[in-house]
């Protein structure tokens, strides 16, 4: 069978606009969850452990550099729960005109760190698994 | 529900080699995990602070439970759809790829057992 050279992806031929950044973020912050995934498992996991294991997931997260972890998780979570209530509208055929479709961007982008502002202070209780 | 044309069901595969039911699969598990999303952090702020007893007090709700696990499902199961979109688009060697679609699967349903086996733990009140 003849080998061809294909671009699996037609991302790097096209001008940069809104709409890329955008979907490139959704991909982007749904690798992110990922890993956010794991830390709600590794939440969960030392919390059956017992208070030990506990107390050290809870130091864990309290550090510094995991807050800052848990922060991009967190807006992560935001962007791409919005955002793919935006994917899910236009899967049904609504919002696809170029110019709803910028200001949803701009809506999803904006609201998303809103979103993110408000979840993190509500949850500043205690920093928990994906939060 | 079949989004897939007459002809295409003859075939069976297209290009994808599985229909649309990725693409299907794929918005099913996000409504899924956007709705047990909201329900998370809504019991999340509810807890008021994560300390352990409260942890434990949250999961002896059946309900609580029940909706975790779930969400603890249908996250990995979103998580691989979404994973291995990313790798066939981005990976082009196809043993590398193979590899990396297996182990990102594998991995994901061990963290999946792993969490749903702390859940159960927690809920059912097993010791440590």
């Amino acid at each position: 069978m003849a080998r061809h050279e294909r671009p699996l992806s037609p991302f790097m031929q096209y001008r940069w606009l809104y709409s890329n950044t955008l979907s490139i973020l959704h991909r982007l912050t749904g690798i992110l969850l990922s890993g956010g995934f794991l830390l709600l498992v590794y939440w969960l996991v030392a919390a059956a452990r017992g208070p030990e294991s506990y107390e050290r997931a809870l130091s864990c997260f309290a550090s510094i550099p995991m807050q800052v972890v848990l922060a991009g998780v967190l807006w992560s979570w935001c962007y791409h729960f919005l955002n793919g209530i935006r994917h899910l509208c236009w899967d049904v055929g609504i919002g696809f005109e170029p110019g709803i479709a910028r200001a949803s961007g701009w809506a999803v982008a904006i609201a998303s760190l809103v979103l993110t502002a408000v979840l993190w202070l509500v949850l500043q209780g205690g920093p928990g698994g994906a939060a | 529900m079949s989004l897939e044309s007459p002809l295409g069901r003859v075939l069976g595969l297209g290009s994808a080699k599985e229909g649309s039911r990725h693409w299907y699969a794929q918005r099913l598990s996000a409504i899924a995990v956007a709705i047990l999303g909201i329900w998370f952090f809504v019991a999340l702020a509810g807890l008021d602070g994560v300390a352990l007893d409260r942890v434990r007090a949250w999961l002896d709700s059946p309900l609580a439970a029940t909706l975790l696990l779930l969400l603890i499902s249908t996250l990995a199961w979103h998580t691989i759809l979404g994973l291995q979109v990313v790798i066939e688009d981005y990976v082009g060697s196809r043993g590398l790829r193979l590899a990396l679609l297996i182990g990102m699967k594998f991995a994901l349903v061990l963290a999946a057992a792993a969490g749903a086996i702390a859940v159960l733990r927690l809920a059912l009140g097993v010791p440590a």
